[in-house]
């Protein structure tokens, strides 16, 4: 074994050198644990904690904004502290703020809270815990990763403060409202802002995308198949592919904007008077951006919602006490789901002048993603069926998540069809679409899975009854401003407009708008109840036990507050798939993954008992102690953990070969 | 026996894998491929909506690709070296291949500076969206090459304080591996500039 040793510290290159430095400065001081940390777990909750510092922004936002739409005649005075000159002597808000509002909240609550706070918390902190590796392949790129969507968070948070205002064309910054910086104010200062945090933050998703397909794929312990995976581990698998594949294409479409806005160059622009006066731009092309930035756009919906979705199929499983509906077919919709979010991005521009024809086939590809979701929806259903169900607060989020996806999902199919989508297309019909079925959904996702692994995260529990009363208020909440948007925009009310009064025949949706206004403003303070609750019982919470769902995935064998290297000693080695629940003839309602075969004779399929042959009791006479050892994953104690990569020569070691082969 | 081969059935398998950081270099490459692959269908839809301007690609590029082929050749050559612990040819090789690498930069420049004198601009009221995009690919490509040139110097450094050995060769892999890949990346661009200028 020695002789391996050496090979691996010397064949792993960089990490040699990491290695060394480990060893100086084994003791972590406030910096290197609570800052720039490499362990999967701190930069976790780093993610959580910003992702929930930009959502509280984001939803304040947004509760402005909904002052302002649902009424009109609102003195708004008392928010001058705050807003300063963006509220108009006249007590309302300057409509130029108002598009800003817009811009941010979307862009804050897509790329920010639910792209990297709900990837970067759980892809970083399930992934090594749930395969049963001691750190992500790259401890420093994961550190990097973060750090580099801190940079970007500060730089977006200090455009909200500019004179001008932050970036206002929509989050999806079409130009040439987005590449003139004359358009509107947001698109001076602010703009150029919006684009240099957008790039950092694609390098951050790139960083730590790469990081978790290699930690996938590379790092699982021995028996942790494919086919053993926690459908969580696979969404976040796919999801990192998603955006491996689709943000570089986001940084190509911002590059070229980036030209258009400070070099002059008429990628996007042509033939525009300012003023009456022609822009010297000739020969550009509005529409190239929109179909490069909805390759992005569109994978980008399935990067907020697939982990959200792996996240339910977990926690739906463990308090169903039943093994999840199908399995495999979870694994092949997400699948063709991934497949598929890359060939449906025209859907977003049937209006824009796209050939019908190609509509057509844009609308049959969108059409057939149905299919896969409601695999999924199925699926979900079918597990909760005759379940001995565990109502926990994360129990009824995941529940909610489904309910959400099911009806925002259903409007999908009517806004997928090209010639609805003409009376369709950016009303509130839209909005109200995927703020339940992406929004509301991955959100819930986000809350399920603080809410079933905060035990996991801080070695406390979330109190009970407050988890309760903020779902209730947060589903109905939902639901009561989400529902009445769908008859707004039927009758065909734009999104993004200023204001319902501007045309007579909206006039009538205004008790409906005050409805929502109120109800969204409601379901928004409601979330201060889970951020007590969060706040609270990080620190005078309840104590966690081990296993307090009895669930069967490996975070639970670890340590109520694992160190870095997750598991003290081995690594716990893997026997079966991670449903396991009331398995017939089992004397528990759960057997953890790391149970062999052969300790559970009684339950075991006639399959499974075929896998260990006959002689299963002779186990305990140590007969083939030598061969057992050959393969057994290091120990803390004889294995020193590399800070860059921590599984690197983990491998290496279980293989027990030359590395110089692998 | 036979007993040993029934209980090891029902030892864990050891999961497929490869050397993290190597992998992690290849999808790093495949987000760099998709950088490339939005550009090349950028270019390919703007030129399919016409008022597209042709010109001549500048006949430098020719001599600039032989430079990069030939500096592949030399990183090859210097990996070989490492592998068979020749560690003097290994640090020569690397300088050779260093240096090609800002001859194809210094190249790339000159066929700028030859695309101006064609009257094919990157901005401003003479350009054509087909000359910005030519400048944007080769500069985004060269942009790339300074990170190769970049990772190639870290090795150098390396391989003079003898780090760099047939004991030692993961760092030296994935540098060729992303040496070749810059210069597969550009043959293709070049292919790709021809064909659809």
């Amino acid at each position: 074994m020695s002789a391996v040793d050496i090979h691996s510290t010397h064949g792993v290159g960089h990490d040699a050198h990491l290695d060394h430095d480990h060893e100086h400065e084994h003791h972590d001081n406030f910096i290197t644990k609570y800052i720039f940390s490499t362990d999967h777990k701190m930069i976790a909750k780093q993610y959580l904690i910003s992702g929930i510092f930009w959502a509280i922004i984001g939803i304040g936002l947004s509760s402005i904004f909904r002052l302002q739409l649902g009424f009109q005649d609102i003195k708004l005075t008392w928010l001058k502290p705050i807003l300063g000159e963006w509220i108009l002597d006249s007590g309302k808000i300057d409509p130029n703020f108002y598009l800003a509002l817009v811009t941010m909240h979307g862009t804050i609550m897509v790329f920010f809270v639910l792209t990297a706070g709900l990837s970067g918390t759980f892809s970083n902190f399930l992934i090594p815990l749930q395969i049963g590796a001691r750190d992500m392949a790259s401890g420093f790129m994961n550190m990097l990763s973060y750090w580099f969507f801190f940079v970007a968070s500060v730089i977006m948070f200090v455009s909200l403060f500019l004179e001008t205002g932050p970036a206002s064309g929509g989050w999806v910054i079409y130009p040439p409202l987005s590449a003139l910086p004359q358009a509107m104010p947001g698109s001076g200062m602010g703009m150029n802002l919006w684009l240099i945090s957008m790039a950092l933050f694609i390098v951050s998703q790139l960083l730590g995308g790469i990081n978790y397909i290699t930690t996938v794929i590379n790092l699982r312990t021995r028996g942790m198949s494919f086919s053993r995976l926690p459908l969580t581990i696979w969404a976040f698998f796919l999801t990192a592919i998603i955006g491996l594949l689709s943000f570089p294409v986001l940084m190509s479409a911002a590059l070229l904007l980036i030209f258009d806005r400070w070099f002059g160059t008429s990628f996007y622009l042509s033939e525009i008077y300012i003023g009456g006066e022609a822009l010297p731009n000739v020969g550009g092309s509005p529409i190239l951006f929109q179909h490069l930035f909805w390759f992005l756009g569109h994978p980008e919906v399935y990067i907020v919602l697939l982990p959200a979705l792996g996240i339910t199929s977990e926690i739906i499983a463990t308090n169903a006490r039943k093994p999840i509906f199908g399995y495999r077919a979870m694994i092949g919709s997400m699948m063709a789901i991934t497949v598929l979010s890359f060939v449906v991005w025209a859907h977003h521009m049937f209006v824009s002048g796209l050939n019908p024809f190609l509509g057509s086939i844009f609308m049959f590809l969108t059409l057939i993603i149905a299919v896969p979701s409601a695999v999924k929806a199925f699926n979900y259903i079918t597990t909760l069926w005759k379940g001995n169900i565990v109502f926990t607060p994360a129990m009824l989020f995941s529940i909610g998540l489904v309910s959400f996806f099911i009806s925002g999902g259903l409007t999908g199919i009517a806004l997928g069809n090209s010639a609805i989508d003409i009376q369709l297309h950016d009303t509130y019909f839209v909005v109200a679409h995927f703020h339940l079925v992406m929004g509301a959904a991955s959100a819930f996702g986000l809350l399920a899975g603080v809410y079933h692994w905060f035990p996991k995260f801080f070695g406390r529990m979330l109190d009970e009854k407050l988890g309760y009363i903020h779902f209730w208020f947060t589903f109905v909440g939902i639901y009561l401003v989400f529902f009445p948007m769908h008859y707004i925009g039927i009758a065909g009310f734009p999104r993004r407009y200023y204001s319902f009064t501007g045309f007579q025949v909206f006039n009538k949706y205004m008790d409906l708008n005050h409805f929502i206004s109120a109800a969204a403003i409601l379901t928004g303070i409601a979330q201060f109840i889970f951020l007590f609750n969060f706040f609270y019982s990080m620190f005078k919470g309840r104590r966690a036990p081990q296993n307090p769902w009895r669930s069967n995935t490996l975070e639970w064998t670890a340590p109520i507050h694992p160190g870095h290297g997750n598991w003290v000693g081995e690594i716990p080695s893997v026997y079966r798939w991670p449903y396991d629940y009331s398995k017939p003839g089992a004397s528990e309602d759960f057997i953890p993954q790391n149970v062999p075969l052969s300790a559970t004779p009684e339950s075991n399929l006639p399959h499974e008992q075929g896998l260990i042959g006959d002689e299963i009791e002779d186990m305990e006479t140590g007969v083939v102690f030598d061969k057992k050892e050959e393969i057994n994953a290091p120990t803390v104690k004889d294995h020193k953990l590399p800070k860059g990569s921590a599984g690197a020569d983990q491998n290496i070691r279980n293989i027990g070969g030359d590395p110089e082969k692998l | 026996m036979d007993r040993n081969i029934n209980l090891l059935q029902e030892e864990p398998q050891q999961t497929l894998a490869m050397h993290p950081k190597k992998f992690a270099l290849w999808l790093f490459i495949v987000s760099i491929v998709m950088i490339f692959a939005a550009m090349s269908s950028a270019y390919m839809v703007r030129q399919a909506e016409g008022n597209w301007l042709d010109f001549e690609m500048p006949t430098i590029f020719w001599v600039n690709s032989g430079i990069l082929l030939a500096s592949s050749v030399t990183m090859q050559w210097a990996y070989m070296a490492a592998k068979r612990d020749n560690l003097a040819m290994l640090k020569v090789a690397m300088i050779i291949t260093t240096f090609l690498g800002l001859g194809f930069l210094v190249g790339q420049w000159y066929s700028w500076v030859a695309l101006v004198d064609m009257k094919v601009f990157f901005a401003g009221t003479a350009s054509n969206p087909s000359g910005s995009f030519l400048y944007v690919i080769t500069g985004l490509h060269a942009f790339h090459l300074v990170t190769g040139i970049v990772y190639l110097v870290i090795i150098l450094g390396a391989s003079f304080q003898y780090k760099i050995h047939s004991k030692n060769l993961v760092r030296m892999e994935m540098c060729a591996t992303y040496w070749h890949f810059l210069d597969i990346l550009w043959i293709y661009l070049f292919a790709f500039l021809l064909l659809n200028h």
